[in-house]
């Protein structure tokens, strides 16, 4: 087995609701409460659950996106949650993020070439402008689009090519993690295969590491060597992939494999 | 013309629109038609002309010189395309009926959903009788707990799925005799999928609505279609019964469209894509 590269200990993620006149804390809702896993170097865990079971929240919050109420995260054996934004800010460049909305994630007032360098701009300050260029052609290619690409903007392409520019700006700094947030949920059937077989292309070329968030369990099953099912916030079951669909020991597991449509 | 089993007739239907840089043709002269009762199922991947094709038979497709819609749809004895404004203003609601993909986008914002559904109500029926109770009645069809309480409720007070439901209440406020769901489930959680699918087969039953259901997916046609035509870059590539079609698909496409849909329990190191040059 090889070394563990994230690990997740009891997170909690509470967020308060305000009411009343004096907009006190009235209630809290617990989106994240007491989960714990850990993902081994370049595999996949997969993250099932409907959506409000709060699994997105887990996501965000490996990132710094969302307040961490308990709990300890542990990057390469650092803990990242309790750590200042300075000493964290390297940490912006191992772990990247691809969303779920191609529509919305890309800025409809950029070029393709502006929003894939923008974050080389921040992450490799001294990269001269021709090699920036030149990593860009090589991200495009990587993700199979077209060099011409470049000077256009995101309207001008479908959502699997968007999504695909999401990818490259992802790979754009060299990651070791990614969070897949409902990457390919939106696509249709047949783009969705072609962008879960380039992620997996991707995975064995640069040895990524990925925590693959869905709702259906079919595309987690198929990518993920290990499974997380979430409900309520909480973890309800875990195992290895084909363990978990095969013989599911929870009801709720059943029930999402049932929903499955079967053909 | 109008053969009496069926309640829809398409024949020869064909829309190009017109660009700066030459013309589309999105749907390029294709005939199918609906029988009273059952369901259709339009298959095929975005850009394939299914979404155009619903929205030309109640004439929603921008006026030429943009968009040129030629060909007959026959709906009870009345060729759509050729009504004035006013009169397929008359087939619209309760005639044909519409639930669109995104609950989230389709829905008004600023007003209530029971103001939404009363005002489908209001624009479609002569004599409505009690509307209030008419929205309420509706809600609680689609399976929407505590339906009074709901009337004054947001759109963003709801889910996604709950969403969906009042855009299906909104459809069937004026009794539609045909229902076309355009991707009605692609915004939601399989979970609420299979509730929606359910909750749609349920309606059908008790209604006695012929449907057509517009998706991407094979996996929701099982068990709810009684037909399936497979689109493909604007021609029908494949027409037939849905467990024929599953089970012995002919053209290459649908075999490629079956094929490409992830499945549990199924071992296989790589998904199977598309290949549109050897599939045209």
């Amino acid at each position: 087995m090889s070394e563990v590269l994230l690990q997740v200990k009891n997170l909690k993620v509470h967020f308060p609701v305000k009411g009343g006149v004096l907009g006190r804390v009235v209630d809290t809702i617990r989106a994240v409460d007491d989960v714990s896993f850990e993902i081994h170097k370049c595999k996949t865990l997969g993250l099932v659950g409907e959506s409000g079971s709060g699994k997105t929240t887990v996501g965000r919050s490996i990132l710094k996106l969302a307040p961490v109420t308990q709990g300890e995260i542990y990057y390469d054996g650092k803990e990242i949650v309790s750590m200042q934004k300075r000493p964290f800010f390297p940490y912006r460049k191992k772990i990247q993020m691809i969303f779920q909305d191609p529509f919305n994630s890309l800025n409809p007032r950029m070029k393709v070439e502006d929003i894939i360098s923008e974050p080389l701009e921040i992450h490799f300050k001294k990269m001269s402008r021709l090699d920036r260029q030149k990593r860009i052609f090589n991200l495009l290619d990587k993700v199979e689009l077209s060099k011409d690409s470049m000077m256009r903007y995101p309207h001008e392409f479908s959502g699997g090519q968007r999504q695909r520019i999401g990818i490259a700006r992802a790979l754009a700094v060299e990651p070791d993690f990614i969070v897949c947030d409902e990457a390919v949920s939106a696509l249709d059937v047949s783009v969705q295969a072609q962008v879960v077989n380039l992620l997996q292309d991707l995975q064995a070329e640069l040895g990524l590491t990925y925590l693959f968030i869905a709702h259906d369990l079919a595309v987690v099953q198929h990518i993920s060597d290990s499974i997380a099912v979430m409900n309520k916030g909480k973890i309800v079951e875990q195992g290895p992939s084909d363990e978990i669909c095969q013989n599911p020991k929870q009801a709720y597991t059943q029930n999402l494999l049932d929903a499955a449509p079967i053909l | 013309m109008k053969n009496s089993s069926e309640i829809l007739e398409v024949q020869q239907l064909s829309i190009q629109f017109k660009g700066r840089r030459g013309n589309v043709d999105a749907v390029k002269g294709i005939s199918f038609s609906v029988p009273y009762g059952k369901t259709l199922a339009v298959v095929g991947e975005s850009g394939s002309g299914k979404s155009v094709t619903a929205m030309a038979c109640t004439q929603l497709l921008p006026k030429p010189p943009i968009c040129e819609v030629s060909g007959e749809i026959w709906f009870e004895g009345r060729n759509l395309l050729a009504l004035s404004e006013e009169e397929i203003r008359t087939v619209r609601g309760s005639g044909i009926a519409y639930i669109f993909q995104e609950p989230s986008t389709s829905l008004n914002p600023v007003y209530t959903i029971g103001f939404q559904i009363a005002e489908a109500i209001h624009l479609h029926i002569k004599n409505p009788g009690d509307v209030h109770l008419r929205v309420i009645e509706l809600l609680d069809l689609v399976g929407i707990r505590d339906p009074e309480k709901r009337f004054g409720a947001y759109p963003h007070e709801l889910s996604g799925g709950m969403q969906q439901r009042v855009m299906i209440a909104i459809a069937l406020a004026c009794e539609p005799k045909l229902l076309i769901a355009d991707e009605p489930t692609t915004a939601l959680d399989v979970t609420i999928q299979k509730q929606i699918m359910d909750l749609l087969l349920d309606l059908k039953r008790k209604l006695k609505m012929s449907i057509i259901l517009i998706t991407h997916n094979f996996g929701i046609v099982n068990g709810f279609a009684d037909e399936v035509m497979v689109l493909f870059r604007g021609e029908v590539v494949e027409f037939g019964s849905v467990k024929d079609v599953l089970k012995t698909p002919r053209h290459p496409y649908t075999k490629a469209l079956i094929g490409c849909i992830p499945r549990l329990n199924q071992k296989k190191r790589r998904l199977t894509t598309i290949d549109h040059e050897i599939v045209s």
